[in-house]
Protein backbone atom coordinates (compact mmCIF):
# COMPACT_ATOMS: atom_id res chain seq x y z
CA UNK A 1 0.00 0.00 0.00
CA UNK A 2 2.40 2.65 0.87
CA UNK A 3 5.12 1.37 -1.78
CA UNK A 4 2.10 2.00 -4.48
CA UNK A 5 1.63 5.45 -2.93
CA UNK A 6 5.16 6.28 -2.73
CA UNK A 7 5.37 5.36 -6.74
CA UNK A 8 2.52 8.15 -7.00
CA UNK A 9 4.25 10.37 -5.57
CA UNK A 10 2.35 10.45 -1.85
CA UNK A 11 3.96 10.94 1.01
CA UNK A 12 1.14 10.50 3.45
CA UNK A 13 -0.60 7.16 4.58
CA UNK A 14 -4.04 8.40 4.24
CA UNK A 15 -5.58 9.74 1.27
CA UNK A 16 -8.16 12.27 3.96
CA UNK A 17 -4.90 13.90 4.96
CA UNK A 18 -3.30 14.64 1.27
CA UNK A 19 -4.35 17.99 1.75
CA UNK A 20 -3.37 18.95 -2.02
CA UNK A 21 -6.50 17.52 -3.06
CA UNK A 22 -8.43 19.52 -0.66
CA UNK A 23 -9.16 22.21 -2.72
CA UNK A 24 -10.36 19.96 -5.74
CA UNK A 25 -12.09 18.22 -3.39
CA UNK A 26 -13.98 21.26 -2.02
CA UNK A 27 -14.39 23.45 -4.96
CA UNK A 28 -16.14 20.09 -6.67
CA UNK A 29 -18.32 19.66 -3.92
CA UNK A 30 -19.65 23.48 -3.68
CA UNK A 31 -20.37 22.89 -7.46
CA UNK A 32 -22.55 19.86 -6.54
CA UNK A 33 -24.47 21.28 -3.67
CA UNK A 34 -24.95 24.76 -5.41
CA UNK A 35 -26.47 22.59 -8.73
CA UNK A 36 -28.11 20.24 -6.59
CA UNK A 37 -29.74 23.21 -4.49
CA UNK A 38 -30.53 24.81 -7.17
CA UNK A 39 -32.57 21.80 -8.87
CA UNK A 40 -34.22 21.68 -5.97
CA UNK A 41 -35.10 24.93 -5.48
CA UNK A 42 -36.12 25.83 -8.71
CA UNK A 43 -37.75 22.77 -9.98
CA UNK A 44 -38.44 19.89 -7.87
CA UNK A 45 -39.61 20.92 -4.35
CA UNK A 46 -42.19 23.77 -6.04
CA UNK A 47 -43.51 20.81 -7.93
CA UNK A 48 -43.91 18.43 -4.87
CA UNK A 49 -45.29 20.76 -2.43
CA UNK A 50 -47.70 21.67 -5.46
CA UNK A 51 -48.31 17.61 -5.98
CA UNK A 52 -48.90 17.66 -2.08
CA UNK A 53 -50.79 20.41 -1.52
CA UNK A 54 -53.23 19.29 -4.40
CA UNK A 55 -53.57 15.94 -3.79
CA UNK A 56 -54.46 17.54 0.21
CA UNK A 57 -57.21 19.69 -1.87
CA UNK A 58 -58.60 16.88 -3.87
CA UNK A 59 -58.72 14.67 -0.68
CA UNK A 60 -60.49 17.38 0.71
CA UNK A 61 -62.86 18.59 -1.42
CA UNK A 62 -63.72 14.57 -2.06
CA UNK A 63 -64.11 14.46 1.56
CA UNK A 64 -66.43 17.81 1.47
CA UNK A 65 -68.37 16.48 -1.73
CA UNK A 66 -69.48 12.58 0.25
CA UNK A 67 -70.31 14.95 3.42
CA UNK A 68 -72.17 17.07 0.99
CA UNK A 69 -73.92 14.18 -0.74
CA UNK A 70 -74.53 12.28 2.95
CA UNK A 71 -76.19 15.64 3.88
CA UNK A 72 -78.63 15.07 0.46
CA UNK A 73 -79.07 12.06 1.58
CA UNK A 74 -80.16 12.76 5.31
CA UNK A 75 -82.31 15.82 3.39
CA UNK A 76 -84.20 13.60 0.90
CA UNK A 77 -84.99 11.13 3.65
CA UNK A 78 -86.85 13.68 5.75
CA UNK A 79 -88.29 15.48 2.40
CA UNK A 80 -89.42 11.36 1.80
CA UNK A 81 -90.75 11.21 5.34
CA UNK A 82 -92.63 14.18 5.34
CA UNK A 83 -94.22 13.60 2.51
CA UNK A 84 -95.21 10.45 3.73
CA UNK A 85 -96.65 11.84 6.83
CA UNK A 86 -98.30 14.31 4.28
CA UNK A 87 -99.49 11.80 2.12
CA UNK A 88 -100.98 10.11 5.59
CA UNK A 89 -102.33 13.65 6.73
CA UNK A 90 -104.40 13.53 3.41
CA UNK A 91 -105.59 10.32 3.12
CA UNK A 92 -107.32 10.14 7.04
CA UNK A 93 -108.45 13.49 5.31
CA UNK A 94 -110.18 12.12 2.26
CA UNK A 95 -111.76 9.20 4.30
CA UNK A 96 -113.09 12.19 6.58
CA UNK A 97 -114.91 13.85 4.07
CA UNK A 98 -116.05 11.02 2.40
CA UNK A 99 -117.36 9.63 5.61
CA UNK A 100 -118.81 12.31 6.02
CA UNK A 101 -120.60 12.78 2.63
CA UNK A 102 -121.79 9.53 2.39
CA UNK A 103 -123.31 9.91 6.41
CA UNK A 104 -124.91 12.97 5.12
CA UNK A 105 -126.27 11.40 1.69
CA UNK A 106 -127.65 8.62 4.31
CA UNK A 107 -129.08 11.01 6.10
CA UNK A 108 -131.23 12.87 3.45
CA UNK A 109 -132.21 9.22 2.30
CA UNK A 110 -132.91 8.09 5.67
CA UNK A 111 -134.94 11.70 6.29
CA UNK A 112 -136.81 10.72 2.79
CA UNK A 113 -137.66 7.35 3.46
CA UNK A 114 -139.13 8.17 6.80
CA UNK A 115 -141.27 10.96 4.97
CA UNK A 116 -142.90 8.51 2.39
CA UNK A 117 -143.46 5.97 5.33
CA UNK A 118 -145.16 8.28 6.99
CA UNK A 119 -147.42 9.26 3.91
CA UNK A 120 -147.88 6.03 3.31
CA UNK A 121 -149.01 5.43 6.95
CA UNK A 122 -151.03 8.34 6.79
CA UNK A 123 -152.58 6.64 3.65
CA UNK A 124 -153.04 3.74 5.30
CA UNK A 125 -154.28 5.29 8.05
CA UNK A 126 -157.21 7.24 6.23
CA UNK A 127 -158.10 3.94 3.93
CA UNK A 128 -158.59 2.12 7.30
CA UNK A 129 -161.27 5.09 8.70
CA UNK A 130 -162.84 5.20 5.45
CA UNK A 131 -163.19 1.40 5.65
CA UNK A 132 -164.52 1.61 9.03
CA UNK A 133 -166.52 4.09 7.90
CA UNK A 134 -167.77 2.03 5.99
CA UNK A 135 -169.00 -0.35 7.62
CA UNK A 136 -170.53 1.50 10.79
CA UNK A 137 -172.93 2.68 7.96
CA UNK A 138 -173.63 -0.64 6.76
CA UNK A 139 -174.22 -2.07 10.61
CA UNK A 140 -176.85 0.70 10.59
CA UNK A 141 -178.46 0.06 7.66
CA UNK A 142 -178.20 -3.75 7.87
CA UNK A 143 -179.83 -3.35 11.89
CA UNK A 144 -182.59 -1.22 10.72
CA UNK A 145 -183.68 -3.53 7.57
CA UNK A 146 -183.29 -6.21 10.53
CA UNK A 147 -185.01 -3.68 12.58
CA UNK A 148 -188.20 -3.54 9.88
CA UNK A 149 -188.25 -7.18 8.94
CA UNK A 150 -188.27 -8.09 12.93
CA UNK A 151 -191.29 -5.67 13.38
CA UNK A 152 -192.97 -7.10 10.34
CA UNK A 153 -192.63 -10.59 11.00
CA UNK A 154 -194.02 -9.32 14.98
CA UNK A 155 -197.13 -8.21 13.37
CA UNK A 156 -196.98 -4.73 13.81
CA UNK A 157 -197.45 -2.25 11.96
CA UNK A 158 -194.91 0.58 12.31
CA UNK A 159 -193.63 2.98 9.71
CA UNK A 160 -190.34 3.12 8.38
CA UNK A 161 -189.31 6.24 9.80
CA UNK A 162 -189.94 5.65 13.13
CA UNK A 163 -187.97 2.50 12.72
CA UNK A 164 -184.71 4.26 11.72
CA UNK A 165 -185.11 6.77 14.85
CA UNK A 166 -185.06 4.43 17.25
CA UNK A 167 -182.69 2.19 15.69
CA UNK A 168 -180.12 5.20 15.23
CA UNK A 169 -181.23 5.99 19.07
CA UNK A 170 -180.60 2.50 20.35
CA UNK A 171 -177.13 2.52 17.64
CA UNK A 172 -175.99 6.10 19.60
CA UNK A 173 -176.79 4.92 22.98
CA UNK A 174 -175.24 1.37 22.45
CA UNK A 175 -172.20 2.99 21.34
CA UNK B 1 18.43 4.14 12.49
CA UNK B 2 16.56 1.06 11.51
CA UNK B 3 15.50 0.12 14.78
CA UNK B 4 14.21 3.26 16.19
CA UNK B 5 12.29 3.10 12.74
CA UNK B 6 10.99 -0.42 13.66
CA UNK B 7 10.40 0.80 17.68
CA UNK B 8 7.90 3.42 16.49
CA UNK B 9 6.46 1.60 14.07
CA UNK B 10 5.47 -0.92 16.80
CA UNK B 11 4.58 1.76 19.44
CA UNK B 12 2.05 3.02 16.36
CA UNK B 13 0.83 -0.59 15.87
CA UNK B 14 -0.08 -0.63 19.38
CA UNK B 15 -1.26 2.52 20.14
CA UNK B 16 -3.78 1.86 17.57
CA UNK B 17 -4.86 -1.53 18.93
CA UNK B 18 -5.43 0.06 22.13
CA UNK B 19 -6.70 3.18 20.54
CA UNK B 20 -9.85 0.48 19.32
CA UNK B 21 -10.81 -0.54 22.54
CA UNK B 22 -12.46 3.09 22.60
CA UNK B 23 -14.56 1.79 20.11
CA UNK B 24 -15.65 -0.74 22.63
CA UNK B 25 -17.10 2.30 24.94
CA UNK B 26 -18.85 3.72 22.07
CA UNK B 27 -20.45 0.47 21.56
CA UNK B 28 -21.94 0.55 25.32
CA UNK B 29 -22.81 4.07 24.51
CA UNK B 30 -24.82 3.41 21.99
CA UNK B 31 -26.61 0.11 23.39
CA UNK B 32 -27.18 2.34 26.69
CA UNK B 33 -28.89 5.08 24.42
CA UNK B 34 -31.03 2.71 22.03
CA UNK B 35 -32.38 0.23 25.99
CA UNK B 36 -33.62 3.04 27.65
CA UNK B 37 -34.81 4.66 24.41
CA UNK B 38 -36.38 1.33 23.99
CA UNK B 39 -38.20 0.54 28.15
CA UNK B 40 -38.88 4.22 27.87
CA UNK B 41 -40.78 3.66 24.76
CA UNK B 42 -42.77 0.68 25.97
CA UNK B 43 -43.74 2.27 29.47
CA UNK B 44 -45.47 4.93 27.33
CA UNK B 45 -45.79 3.96 23.73
CA UNK B 46 -47.38 6.77 22.54
CA UNK B 47 -44.62 9.72 23.26
CA UNK B 48 -42.10 6.94 22.03
CA UNK B 49 -42.34 8.43 18.37
CA UNK B 50 -41.67 11.74 19.18
CA UNK B 51 -38.39 10.83 21.06
CA UNK B 52 -37.06 9.21 17.85
CA UNK B 53 -35.00 12.10 16.28
CA UNK B 54 -33.81 12.63 20.17
CA UNK B 55 -32.51 8.89 20.43
CA UNK B 56 -30.93 9.46 16.94
CA UNK B 57 -28.91 12.45 18.34
CA UNK B 58 -27.88 10.82 21.05
CA UNK B 59 -27.02 7.54 19.33
CA UNK B 60 -24.91 10.35 16.89
CA UNK B 61 -23.27 11.79 19.98
CA UNK B 62 -22.48 8.58 21.63
CA UNK B 63 -20.80 7.07 17.98
CA UNK B 64 -18.95 10.28 17.57
CA UNK B 65 -16.58 9.46 20.14
CA UNK B 66 -16.11 5.97 19.36
CA UNK B 67 -15.49 7.45 15.66
CA UNK B 68 -12.72 9.33 17.11
CA UNK B 69 -10.99 6.55 18.98
CA UNK B 70 -11.11 4.64 15.67
CA UNK B 71 -9.69 8.01 13.64
CA UNK B 72 -7.07 7.85 15.90
CA UNK B 73 -6.01 3.85 15.62
CA UNK B 74 -6.36 5.30 11.77
CA UNK B 75 -4.01 7.90 12.00
CA UNK B 76 -1.58 6.35 14.04
CA UNK B 77 -1.19 3.53 11.52
CA UNK B 78 -1.12 5.23 8.85
CA UNK B 79 -0.28 8.55 9.10
CA UNK B 80 2.15 8.63 12.35
CA UNK C 1 -6.92 2.51 1.60
CA UNK C 2 -6.50 3.07 -2.40
CA UNK C 3 -10.62 3.49 -2.53
CA UNK C 4 -10.24 6.76 -0.97
CA UNK C 5 -7.45 8.31 -3.01
CA UNK C 6 -8.23 11.10 -5.47
CA UNK C 7 -7.10 10.39 -9.24
CA UNK C 8 -7.29 12.70 -12.11
CA UNK C 9 -10.21 11.19 -14.57
CA UNK C 10 -7.60 12.07 -17.40
CA UNK C 11 -4.56 10.70 -16.65
CA UNK C 12 -1.76 12.72 -14.96
CA UNK C 13 -1.03 13.57 -11.42
CA UNK C 14 -1.54 16.95 -11.18
CA UNK C 15 -4.37 17.76 -9.23
CA UNK C 16 -5.31 21.19 -9.70
CA UNK C 17 -8.51 23.27 -7.72
CA UNK C 18 -10.46 22.78 -11.34
CA UNK C 19 -8.94 19.27 -12.45
CA UNK C 20 -12.00 16.64 -13.03
CA UNK C 21 -11.25 14.12 -10.58
CA UNK C 22 -13.31 10.87 -9.35
CA UNK C 23 -14.17 13.15 -6.61
CA UNK C 24 -15.75 15.31 -9.73
CA UNK C 25 -17.19 12.08 -11.29
CA UNK C 26 -19.01 10.49 -8.21
CA UNK C 27 -20.48 14.09 -6.97
CA UNK C 28 -21.93 14.63 -10.73
CA UNK C 29 -23.94 10.60 -10.33
CA UNK C 30 -25.31 12.30 -7.06
CA UNK C 31 -26.83 14.87 -8.97
CA UNK C 32 -27.66 12.35 -11.34
CA UNK C 33 -29.65 10.86 -8.76
CA UNK C 34 -31.05 13.99 -7.24
CA UNK C 35 -31.96 14.53 -11.05
CA UNK C 36 -33.75 11.22 -11.62
CA UNK C 37 -35.52 10.84 -7.96
CA UNK C 38 -36.58 14.46 -8.01
CA UNK C 39 -36.94 15.62 -11.53
CA UNK C 40 -37.62 12.73 -13.43
CA UNK C 41 -39.65 11.05 -10.49
CA UNK C 42 -41.91 13.63 -10.04
CA UNK C 43 -42.16 14.51 -13.89
CA UNK C 44 -46.06 13.32 -13.89
CA UNK C 45 -47.19 15.21 -11.00
CA UNK C 46 -50.00 12.86 -10.23
CA UNK C 47 -52.13 13.13 -7.89
CA UNK C 48 -52.06 9.12 -7.54
CA UNK C 49 -48.24 8.97 -7.48
CA UNK C 50 -45.93 6.36 -8.98
CA UNK C 51 -43.36 4.49 -7.01
CA UNK C 52 -40.42 6.38 -7.66
CA UNK C 53 -42.95 10.11 -7.30
CA UNK C 54 -44.34 8.50 -3.90
CA UNK C 55 -40.37 7.95 -2.88
CA UNK C 56 -39.64 11.46 -3.54
CA UNK C 57 -42.52 12.78 -1.51
CA UNK C 58 -41.61 10.44 1.29
CA UNK C 59 -38.43 11.86 1.50
CA UNK C 60 -39.30 14.87 1.05
CA UNK C 61 -42.24 14.78 3.63
CA UNK C 62 -40.09 13.13 6.20
CA UNK C 63 -37.20 15.68 6.02
CA UNK C 64 -39.37 18.43 5.84
CA UNK C 65 -41.18 17.06 8.91
CA UNK C 66 -37.84 16.26 10.76
CA UNK C 67 -36.87 19.87 10.12
CA UNK C 68 -39.91 21.51 11.51
CA UNK C 69 -40.28 19.22 14.24
CA UNK C 70 -36.45 19.79 15.22
CA UNK C 71 -35.84 23.54 14.74
CA UNK C 72 -39.67 24.62 14.58
CA UNK C 73 -42.03 26.61 12.35
CA UNK C 74 -39.74 29.55 11.68
CA UNK C 75 -36.75 27.27 10.67
CA UNK C 76 -39.48 25.47 7.68
CA UNK C 77 -37.43 28.34 5.53
CA UNK C 78 -34.29 26.72 5.57
CA UNK C 79 -35.28 23.32 5.07
CA UNK C 80 -34.36 23.74 1.36
CA UNK C 81 -30.34 23.79 2.47
CA UNK C 82 -31.06 20.96 4.91
CA UNK C 83 -32.92 18.95 1.91
CA UNK C 84 -29.54 19.68 -0.45
CA UNK C 85 -27.54 18.66 2.73
CA UNK C 86 -29.43 15.15 3.10
CA UNK C 87 -29.78 14.55 -0.32
CA UNK C 88 -26.00 14.89 -1.42
CA UNK C 89 -25.31 13.07 1.56
CA UNK C 90 -27.42 9.97 1.05
CA UNK C 91 -26.56 9.75 -2.93
CA UNK C 92 -22.62 9.73 -1.99
CA UNK C 93 -23.26 7.68 0.97
CA UNK C 94 -25.28 5.14 -0.83
CA UNK C 95 -23.19 5.33 -4.26
CA UNK C 96 -19.95 4.55 -2.17
CA UNK C 97 -21.45 1.69 -1.19
CA UNK C 98 -21.01 0.08 -5.16
CA UNK C 99 -17.82 -1.96 -5.58
CA UNK C 100 -14.96 -0.07 -7.29
CA UNK C 101 -17.15 3.33 -6.49
CA UNK C 102 -15.01 6.43 -4.38
CA UNK C 103 -17.18 7.41 -1.83
CA UNK C 104 -16.67 11.23 -1.53
CA UNK C 105 -18.43 11.62 1.95
CA UNK C 106 -15.37 9.64 3.78
CA UNK C 107 -13.25 12.55 3.09
CA UNK C 108 -12.57 14.56 5.93
CA UNK C 109 -12.36 17.73 3.67
CA UNK C 110 -16.06 17.31 2.14
CA UNK C 111 -17.51 16.63 5.33
CA UNK C 112 -15.86 19.53 7.17
CA UNK C 113 -16.64 21.75 4.52
CA UNK C 114 -20.47 21.02 5.05
CA UNK C 115 -19.67 20.82 8.50
CA UNK C 116 -18.24 24.74 8.11
CA UNK C 117 -20.84 26.11 6.02
CA UNK C 118 -23.11 24.72 8.69
CA UNK C 119 -21.44 26.48 11.22
CA UNK C 120 -20.93 29.31 9.95
CA UNK C 121 -24.08 29.69 8.74
CA UNK C 122 -25.98 29.03 12.33
CA UNK C 123 -23.44 31.04 13.51
CA UNK C 124 -24.15 34.07 10.87
CA UNK C 125 -27.90 33.80 11.41
CA UNK C 126 -27.90 33.76 15.05
CA UNK C 127 -26.43 36.62 15.46
CA UNK C 128 -28.28 38.67 13.05
CA UNK C 129 -31.33 36.74 14.42
CA UNK C 130 -31.19 37.60 18.38
CA UNK C 131 -27.90 40.08 17.89
CA UNK C 132 -26.09 39.92 21.47
CA UNK C 133 -28.68 37.75 22.97
CA UNK C 134 -27.31 34.73 20.94
CA UNK C 135 -24.61 34.67 23.29
CA UNK C 136 -27.33 33.68 26.13
CA UNK C 137 -26.92 29.87 24.38
CA UNK C 138 -23.86 29.97 26.40
CA UNK C 139 -24.88 31.17 29.62
CA UNK C 140 -27.27 28.46 30.87
CA UNK C 141 -30.02 30.46 33.23
CA UNK C 142 -31.41 27.39 34.92
CA UNK C 143 -28.40 26.33 36.47
CA UNK C 144 -27.13 27.53 39.85
CA UNK C 145 -25.36 31.10 39.65
CA UNK C 146 -21.76 29.35 40.90
CA UNK C 147 -21.73 27.28 37.84
CA UNK C 148 -22.58 29.26 35.25
CA UNK C 149 -19.55 30.46 33.86
CA UNK C 150 -17.87 26.86 34.35
CA UNK C 151 -20.82 25.58 32.37
CA UNK C 152 -19.88 28.90 29.85
CA UNK C 153 -16.45 27.68 29.07
CA UNK C 154 -17.51 23.96 28.41
CA UNK C 155 -20.68 25.36 26.18
CA UNK C 156 -18.32 27.67 24.37
CA UNK C 157 -15.77 24.69 24.01
CA UNK C 158 -18.24 22.35 22.58
CA UNK C 159 -19.91 25.08 20.82
CA UNK C 160 -16.81 25.06 18.64
CA UNK C 161 -15.98 21.72 18.96
CA UNK C 162 -19.52 20.96 16.45
CA UNK C 163 -18.07 21.24 13.21
CA UNK C 164 -15.24 18.81 14.33
CA UNK C 165 -17.45 16.39 15.38
CA UNK C 166 -20.04 17.12 12.92
CA UNK C 167 -17.80 16.73 10.02
CA UNK C 168 -15.51 13.77 11.71
CA UNK C 169 -18.31 11.43 12.48
CA UNK C 170 -19.39 11.21 8.97
CA UNK C 171 -16.22 10.75 7.39
CA UNK C 172 -15.58 8.47 9.91
CA UNK C 173 -18.38 6.82 9.80
CA UNK C 174 -18.10 6.25 5.92
CA UNK C 175 -14.18 5.11 6.40
CA UNK C 176 -15.04 2.59 8.95
CA UNK C 177 -17.75 0.59 6.83
CA UNK C 178 -15.55 0.61 4.32
CA UNK C 179 -12.18 -0.04 5.69
CA UNK C 180 -14.27 -2.89 7.55
CA UNK C 181 -15.38 -4.38 4.26
CA UNK C 182 -11.83 -4.15 3.11
CA UNK C 183 -10.94 -6.23 5.61
CA UNK C 184 -13.11 -8.87 5.53
CA UNK C 185 -12.41 -8.53 1.85
CA UNK C 186 -8.60 -9.22 2.50
CA UNK C 187 -9.39 -12.31 4.86
CA UNK C 188 -11.22 -13.30 2.10
CA UNK C 189 -8.77 -13.24 -0.48
CA UNK C 190 -6.56 -15.04 1.54
CA UNK C 191 -8.98 -18.16 2.33
CA UNK C 192 -9.30 -18.38 -1.38
CA UNK C 193 -12.43 -20.43 -2.24
CA UNK C 194 -13.55 -21.25 1.15
CA UNK C 195 -13.91 -18.38 2.50
CA UNK C 196 -17.20 -18.77 3.41
CA UNK C 197 -17.16 -16.88 6.99
CA UNK C 198 -15.77 -13.49 5.40
CA UNK C 199 -18.10 -13.71 2.59
CA UNK C 200 -20.81 -14.29 4.83
CA UNK C 201 -19.61 -11.16 7.26
CA UNK C 202 -19.36 -8.90 4.43
CA UNK C 203 -22.54 -9.39 3.35
CA UNK C 204 -23.83 -9.18 7.30
CA UNK C 205 -21.47 -5.26 6.99
CA UNK C 206 -22.17 -4.44 4.05
CA UNK C 207 -26.14 -4.62 5.26
CA UNK C 208 -25.05 -2.90 8.28
CA UNK C 209 -23.29 0.09 6.21
CA UNK C 210 -26.70 0.26 4.11
CA UNK C 211 -28.33 1.19 6.97
CA UNK C 212 -25.33 3.65 8.59
CA UNK C 213 -25.21 5.12 5.27
CA UNK C 214 -28.71 6.34 5.31
CA UNK C 215 -28.95 6.79 9.52
CA UNK C 216 -25.34 9.09 8.92
CA UNK C 217 -27.35 11.17 6.27
CA UNK C 218 -30.14 11.60 8.89
CA UNK C 219 -28.12 12.14 11.59
CA UNK C 220 -26.06 15.05 9.38
CA UNK C 221 -29.28 17.22 9.06
CA UNK C 222 -30.45 16.52 12.65
CA UNK C 223 -27.47 17.78 14.13
CA UNK C 224 -27.87 20.42 11.51
CA UNK C 225 -31.37 21.13 12.60
CA UNK C 226 -30.41 21.00 16.24
CA UNK C 227 -28.15 23.84 15.41
CA UNK C 228 -30.25 25.77 13.39
CA UNK C 229 -32.83 25.58 15.86
CA UNK C 230 -30.45 27.30 18.57
CA UNK C 231 -29.82 29.64 16.52
CA UNK C 232 -33.28 30.68 16.04
CA UNK C 233 -34.10 30.14 19.96
CA UNK C 234 -30.66 30.67 21.77
CA UNK C 235 -32.57 30.49 25.08
CA UNK C 236 -33.26 27.08 26.84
Amino acid sequence: MAVEEQAAGKAVGMPQLDFATYPNQIFWLLVTLVVIYLVLNKVALPRISAVLAERQGTISNDIAAAEDLKQKAVEAEAAYNKALADARVEAARIVAETKAEIQKDLNVAIAKADAEIAAKAAESEKAIAEIRAGALEAVKVVAKDTAKEIVAVLGTKADAKTINAAVTARLKGGA
Amino acid sequence: MAVTGDLVQMGAYIGAGLACTGMGGAAVGVGHVVGNYISGALRNPSAAAGQTATMFIGIAFAEALGIFSFLVALLLMFAV
Amino acid sequence: MEQFIVKPLFGGHEINWYTPTNVTLWMALTIVCVLVLFVLGTRGRAIVPSRIQSLAELVYGFIYKMVEDVSGKDGAKYFPYIMTLFLYIVFANLLGLLPLSFTTTSHAAVTATMALMVFFFVTILGVVKNGIGFLSLFWISSAPLVLRPVLAIIEVISYFVRPVSHSIRLAGNMMAGHAVIKVFAGFAGVLGVGAVAPIFAISAVFALELLVAVIQAYVFVILACVYLRDALHPHH
